[in-house]
């Protein structure tokens, strides 16, 4: 098993509740989506998951052993959790701290000891994977939404890791870089890969996730299942606010149906 | 059917310049430095001579450029230098008229104010007369002149740097120089995400334009520039968490480890003997 996170709680300053008693099992190879709406907790989960945050209450093991300070402490530890582990983060700038896409993509495998010839091989590959062997010299800032990311993938796919946590991979992304993510996450989980996706973007769920946990808005998982599954519980979705009903023009009449945050083919219409 | 926008450009409507308020004034800084900065970035992908080179050389050679300069109590060395400056931008294509504007341009604000002075409080044979008593003198005149030459090669040399490598690769040649590789990361942080923090600033100020009518009273631009210090400082400690974070998440342990991919080719080699030569025979000359 890869995570198994039982009863885990945090708080920020011990004060504002992140997560309350969740529980969670992540299986080797699975493709798993964290559902949620904004605040609900996701990015703190996969914070613990990643050995950032330590539970305030509860345990989350990773390969069998549980993230704490002390096992980070184990420079045997953190060096094979963090060459097996990768993050890539919902904003890609915070990701981008290297002063150009080069030595970002060499940040991790330098981190992690590996040889001069090594290092070099392995960002040729994952620059020329997502195809930005031309982005090499330059500079974060210089390069957009979409650029950032494809880089901010590149720099976890340099460590070739056997765990993925993304954490709202497709937000602020156009259409077409959108499709093109996900059908990275596939490419990844067709290697092989665990792959943890936070996300409230329900179009892509199907996709990237065999199984789902969703979040209330009190910070508690209250449902998993099968994509197909939880999908079809608009109840469901609308507790979590994964859903809103709302109102709005359809070829000059009004209509009032449920929606997800991004529109997704639940409901088709007859237009005239 | 949708109605096609006609974006093409329009022509002013007014050619007097109203009088800007603060927002209008950093709004225009900001989009000034991000476009210094563009084109600064384009200057260094040219093909030219001195972007050709390895970056590690470049500092060495830039730097013993300074050192002769420095050295140098020759004028007609020292303007020698300065010329070697300009031929290097005009080999690199640098803009002529960019390079030398962008030193002196600003040089009497800086250097000028600091050299009146000498003019009039070196002792030496006079030079002008002036009313209320006041006397130029060669020797004020003369020094004067040294410390205005001397601060324009400097800087020419700098900026010259700066203008034809990447900062990335200034930053990270510095390592020749036995520069701490944890200076040089901090050193590049900053420099990456000053400008985030420009964009962050520019979309503040601009969302502050779209809301306010007419002129801002002093009090109140005042108040606008805090709150807007304000929230960058509490924006910049909660990306500073986050990048930490980011660093921990990809094996970061509190030691940075970095490795370059240059190789000295012969031209580099060439390059550096030539400059070696340049600067000795100018400290030689200019001694």
């Amino acid at each position: 098993m890869a995570f198994q996170g039982q009863q885990v709680s945090y708080a920020y300053d011990g004060k504002l509740t992140a997560l309350d008693r969740v529980s969670l099992a992540v299986n080797t190879g699975e493709r798993v989506a964290i559902l949620g709406s904004n605040g609900s907790g996701k990015s703190t989960l996969l914070k613990i998951m990643d050995g950032l945050y330590f539970p305030t209450d509860g345990t989350m093991c990773a390969f069998g052993t549980p993230l704490t300070e002390q096992a980070f402490q184990d420079e045997t530890f953190s060096f094979s959790f963090r060459r097996r582990v990768g993050f890539v983060f919902q904003d890609s700038d915070v990701q981008l701290f290297s002063p150009s896409v080069w030595d970002e993509v060499a940040f991790a495998p330098l981190q992690l000891g590996l040889g001069r010839e090594e290092v070099i091989e392995r960002v040729g590959g994952a620059l020329s994977a997502l195809r930005i062997e031309k982005l090499h010299d330059r500079a974060p800032h210089h390069l957009s939404g979409g650029e950032k990311k494809r880089v901010a993938l590149a720099s976890v796919l340099s460590l070739d890791p056997d765990v993925w946590l993304m954490d709202e991979p497709t937000a602020g992304l156009d259409p077409r870089s959108q499709s093109w993510l996900v059908d990275f996450i596939i490419q990844q989980a067709r290697a092989g890969k665990t792959i943890v996706t936070a996300t409230h973007d329900l179009n892509i769920v199907e996709s990237i996730a065999d199984r789902v946990y969703v979040l209330d808005e009190e910070h508690h998982v209250v449902a998993q299942g099968t994509p197909t599954q939880v999908l079809s519980d608009r109840a469901l979705l609308i507790a979590c606010n994964l859903m809103h009903e709302h109102r709005h023009w359809h070829a000059g009449r009004t209509e009032e149906h449920a929606h997800p945050h991004i529109h997704i083919p639940l409901h088709t219409h007859e237009h005239p | 059917m949708a109605k096609i926008i006609d974006t093409s450009p329009r022509p002013a409507q007014s050619s007097s310049r109203p009088r800007r308020n603060i927002i209008e004034h950093t709004l225009a800084d900001i989009s000034h430095t991000l476009e210094q900065s563009l084109f600064a970035e384009e200057i260094a992908r040219r093909p030219g001579l001195l972007q050709s080179l390895d970056p590690r050389v470049k500092v060495i050679s830039i730097l013993l450029l300074l050192i002769a300069i420095g050295l140098s109590r020759s004028l007609a060395v020292i303007a020698g230098l300065y010329f070697v400056t300009l031929a290097l931008a005009w080999r690199s294509s640098v803009p002529m008229g960019f390079f030398v504007k962008r030193v002196w341009l600003f040089m009497p604000f800086f250097t000028g104010i600091v050299a009146i002075p000498a003019f009039f409080i070196t002792p030496g044979p006079p030079l002008v007369q002036l009313p209320l008593g006041l006397i130029i003198t060669r020797t004020g005149a003369m020094t004067a002149l040294f410390l205005l030459l001397r601060v324009g090669a400097s800087v020419s040399a700098g900026v010259l740097l700066v203008l034809t490598t990447p900062w990335n690769s200034v930053l990270k040649a510095l390592g020749v120089l036995r520069v701490p590789d944890v200076f040089i990361l901090i050193l590049g942080m900053t420099y990456r995400y000053i400008y985030l923090f420009l964009h962050t600033t520019n979309d503040m100020f601009l969302s502050r334009k779209s809301r306010i009518v007419g002129r801002l009273k002093g009090a109140e631009e005042r108040r606008l520039i805090a709150a807007s210090a304000g929230t960058l400082l509490s924006r910049s400690l909660h990306l500073s968490s986050e990048v930490y974070l980011a660093m921990q998440s990809r094996g970061f342990r509190g030691y940075p480890r970095t490795m370059d991919t240059w190789k000295m080719r012969w031209v580099d080699w060439v390059w550096g003997a030539a400059m070696i030569c340049v600067v000795a025979a100018a400290i030689w000359l200019g001694r």
